[in-house]
């Protein structure tokens, strides 16, 4: 079973190039605020991670995510089922 | 804090559009001429963006039935057809509609909005599951949350990664609905529908399909994509609006499943709302009609897109699709496309202005929408007035 452990080298390796202007990515980082992504870019980097992880993110969970630890914790969850 | 403190950034995008002398997003229409024509800022303007696809707003025998309805049924039906009851006009409205589609059951709703909320919000609740099209319409979106499904969008008409989240649901997939639309309404492009049915059947699931700007534009008939393709039979429910070919307000909803009447009994916006007044069910029942008395409109229809997207291509504009009732010319920059659209409202030239986050992929647009009524004349200074505008701000440059 995948766990967060697992996932997590994974997402930071992935937003890696989203980070380039902050430095380094922690758990913590806020995808929005910190980031600086606008809604479409959002948007781009959840359908990479959702074809890299083969999972579906529905919306209405997007609310909840606000940090790297959030969507990977999300990630974690769907991978469960 | 205020509540009132959230509506900050909106004040100040406002200002910013009113510093320059431009407000898009509160124009006035000083007096309607015609379905193409007005008076905006005292000027004659040509409207090209108003989904007014047939250009039955004015037509002789919809504003007969209008004033006939107003005279012998009043203003308003001041109530819900729940909780008050329906007039026959309602009832017979639906039938018209459903006779139209050749199918057993069709709903009418106060609005387009309302006709997707209402659907979707009954179809799909909690522990179900949809997947719609990423470029849906607003009221689809708040249709699905309305309802309380997991809300999964797809890449638009992208059949491979609407396949791919199916297949990812497992066992769910039976019970899910898929919403696509037949014409998208910012770049005018239509959905993949046959691949998209097939991918339906395939997991079993359930498919609803928006002809809001396809009604009255596509099929042999003028039902929109679902019979130009010819899978009536397959799509579970077809959604559409009266305020486009139709001419008036209101929308509905068409189906072939028995269970379907029940729906008037889940559906909160169907539910808690006033009734359509029956001077606009005569008008839209009149304008159905005309839709399948005068085919020639939708050739007319036809003809004026072909017209129009040729003179824009032939000026040097990037269009956003193939050609259809929408023509969405691409500009490169918000401050660009704001500064042509005053450019071609004070050239006498209405079209709509859609900048992000409206927009897919970011994209700012010029979107006109043809009328079956524009005259090749207003067409041909539509495409003029276009054309000056590109020389004067993208002098030698292609559009891109």
């Amino acid at each position: 079973m995948t766990t967060y452990a697992d996932i997590l080298p994974q997402l930071l390796e992935t937003l890696k190039p989203f980070a380039k202007k902050i430095g380094g990515l922690k758990e913590t980082t806020d995808l929005v605020s910190e980031l600086g992504l606008d809604s479409l870019q959002v948007m781009q980097v959840l359908l990479k991670i959702e074809d890299q992880f083969d999972i579906s993110i529905p919306l209405n969970n997007l609310p909840n995510i606000r940090t790297v630890k959030d969507l990977g914790q999300e990630i974690e969850n769907l991978l469960k089922g | 804090m205020s509540l009132f403190e959230k509506f900050r950034p909106i004040q100040q995008a406002r200002e910013e559009l009113l510093t320059n002398g431009i407000n898009p997003f509160h124009l006035t229409i000083e007096k309607i001429l015609s379905p193409t024509e007005a008076i905006i800022n005292g000027r004659s303007t040509i409207l090209v963006g108003t989904n007014n696809y047939l250009g039955l707003t004015f037509y002789p025998d919809c504003i007969e039935a209008g004033q006939k309805a107003l005279a012998q049924e009043g203003t308003g039906t001041t109530g819900s057809r729940m909780a008050n009851g329906s007039f026959l006009s309602h009832f017979k409205l639906e039938q018209a509609i459903a006779d139209f589609y050749e199918l057993p059951h069709a709903i009418v709703f106060s609005t387009g909005y309302q006709a997707n909320l209402g659907i979707l919000s009954a179809l799909a609740g909690p522990g179900d599951v949809i997947l719609l099209d990423g470029d849906s319409h607003a009221s689809i979106y708040d249709g699905c949350r309305l309802g309380g499904a997991e809300i999964i969008r797809f890449k638009h008409n992208d059949v491979a990664d609407l396949e791919k989240r199916l297949r990812r649901l497992g066992e769910k997939s039976q019970k899910t609905l898929i919403v696509v639309e037949g014409i998208y309404s910012m770049l005018g492009d239509r959905a993949p529908l046959a691949e998209i049915v097939a991918i339906k059947k395939q997991f079993g699931a359930t498919l609803v399909v928006d002809e809001a700007h396809s009604l009255g534009v596509l099929g042999h008939n003028s039902r929109g994509l679902v019979e130009e393709v010819g899978v009536e039979q397959e799509v579970d429910c077809i959604v559409g609006t009266f305020s486009k070919s139709l001419g008036s307000t209101g929308g509905f909803a068409v189906s072939h499943h028995p269970e379907f009447e029940l729906i008037r009994y889940t559906s909160r916006p169907y539910i808690f709302t006033a009734s359509s007044c029956p001077s606009v069910v005569a008008t839209t029942k009149a304008a159905l009609h005309i839709i399948q008395t005068h085919p020639q409109l939708r050739k007319q229809l036809w003809d004026n897109a072909n017209q129009l997207y040729e003179g824009l291509q032939k000026a040097g504009y990037l269009l956003g699709a193939e050609v259809g009732p929408i023509i969405a010319a691409m500009i490169p920059t918000k401050e660009m496309a704001l500064s042509m659209w005053q450019g071609l409202l004070e050239q006498g030239v209405y079209v709509n202005l859609m900048i992000p986050p409206a927009t897919p992929n970011g994209e700012c647009l010029l979107r006109c929408s043809v009328s079956a009524a524009h005259t090749a004349e207003q067409l041909t200074h539509i495409c003029k007035t276009f054309s000056n505008l590109k020389e004067q701000y993208l002098p030698s440059t292609s559009v891109a």
